[in-house]
């Protein structure tokens, strides 16, 4: 025997080995064969116990509340590493915290950026006469049965509303004036018809303006102004107040081959 | 026989009753279940060996537990008492592993 047992230590052999001493099966057989006595009741209870202390072990491990059993040492520090752990846990949950709120800032940031560029992009394509507009305005009819009303007529009368604040200004429901519409009698038209940028219009000339209604229409009727050009040219005007005055036509995109944004 | 039928009888009315562990023995009971194991592979081993002598399977078997629950009893005392239940329950073990493998030499002769 290669193993030492203090739990086997030699005692007085009282049964016989069996034949064959290597034979550990045939011993075994034996043993579950051996007739009932003292001793092997006395095993009996001891193992019963072995076997219920080491199920109510099990019991208790598998069971709900499984530090039950835990010593106090092992409670203290399963707690110290729980804490560190929430610790731990609550760091990292307020850096997301700023991450989210400094992510919410920029975005509110470019929101309003892109709204503020949007307002400008408005504003700046209603200048250029690239969209169509509506609003409150005037529309202002120059009668010229005699064909004498001419450019330069027009152009005050287009200077006259531009001063009274109109923000957008057509002419015939086809032609957008904007700043760089050129205004002209036109060399090979007849009477009565004028040039306005690359379109013409023919009278009676119906100008539209969007700005506020009273103003406008004080431009036109004061002593001396448009009303007055036009009737020594032999021609009448009126004037009328919608409430909403839509311009549909359009200005063609403004030609930018020289000029460049300086900085 | 009877030992075997003892065994299953224990382990069905733990396993059945379910009964509470006293607050007091639960530090003790695993590492005595532990050297109770010990004790019952070595009577099995000396059984094998033909030198099984149930007054010392029962003499071994309570010295077993009863020192088993002093070691963890007094490493609690000194506050060291889940790293001696560690070196008790390893201790143990590789007693188990060795007996196992003697019983084993003499079952399958391997």
């Amino acid at each position: 025997m290669p193993d030492t047992d203090p739990d086997t230590d030699p005692v007085p052999e009282r049964r016989p080995a069996p034949e064959h001493p290597g034979d550990g099966r045939a011993a075994l057989v034996a043993a579950l064969r051996r007739p009932p006595g003292r001793g092997q009741v006395v095993a009996g209870v001891l193992l019963a116990l072995l076997g219920f202390a080491a199920a109510v072990q099990v019991n208790v491990v598998n069971s709900d509340t499984p530090y039950a059993g835990a010593r106090r040492d092992d409670l203290v520090q399963l707690l110290q590493t729980l804490a560190a752990a929430q610790d731990r846990a609550s760091r990292e949950f307020q850096e997301l915290q700023d991450t989210q709120e400094a992510l919410q800032e920029s975005t509110d940031q470019r929101a309003t950026a892109l709204e503020e560029a949007q307002r400008q992009l408005d504003a700046l394509r209603i200048l250029a006469g690239v969209v169509g507009v509506t609003g409150p305005g005037v529309v202002i009819t120059i009668n010229d049965p005699d064909g004498s009303v001419g450019a330069a007529t027009l152009l005050n009368a287009i200077e006259e509303l531009r001063d009274a604040g109109a923000e957008a200004i057509e002419v015939d429901d086809t032609a957008r004036v904007v700043a760089q519409t050129p205004l002209s009698d036109g060399a090979d038209l007849t009477d009565g018809e004028l040039l306005v940028g690359s379109r013409t219009v023919t009278a009676p000339y119906v100008l539209e303006a969007i700005g506020a209604p009273e103003t406008l229409s004080e431009a036109v009727v004061f002593p001396g102004g448009l009303t007055d050009e036009v009737e020594t040219l032999g021609g009448t005007v009126s004037v009328d107040t919608p409430d909403e005055v839509r311009i549909t036509s359009l200005a063609p995109e403004a030609d930018d081959d020289f000029v460049e944004p300086s900085t | 026989m009877i030992a075997l039928l003892g065994l299953l009888v224990g382990i069905g009315a733990g396993l059945f009753l379910d009964p509470s562990v006293p607050v007091a023995l639960q530090p003790y009971l695993p590492i005595a279940v532990v050297a109770a194991l010990d004790a019952t592979f070595g009577a099995l081993r000396a059984l094998l060996d033909g030198i099984f002598d149930e007054k010392v399977f029962v003499i071994s078997f309570v010295s077993n537990v009863l020192v088993a629950a002093l070691i963890v009893y007094l490493g609690d005392q000194l506050g060291v008492g889940s790293q001696l239940s560690t070196g008790v329950v390893v201790v143990l073990g590789i007693r188990i592993f060795s007996n196992a493998a003697a019983i084993r030499r003499h079952l399958f002769h391997a």
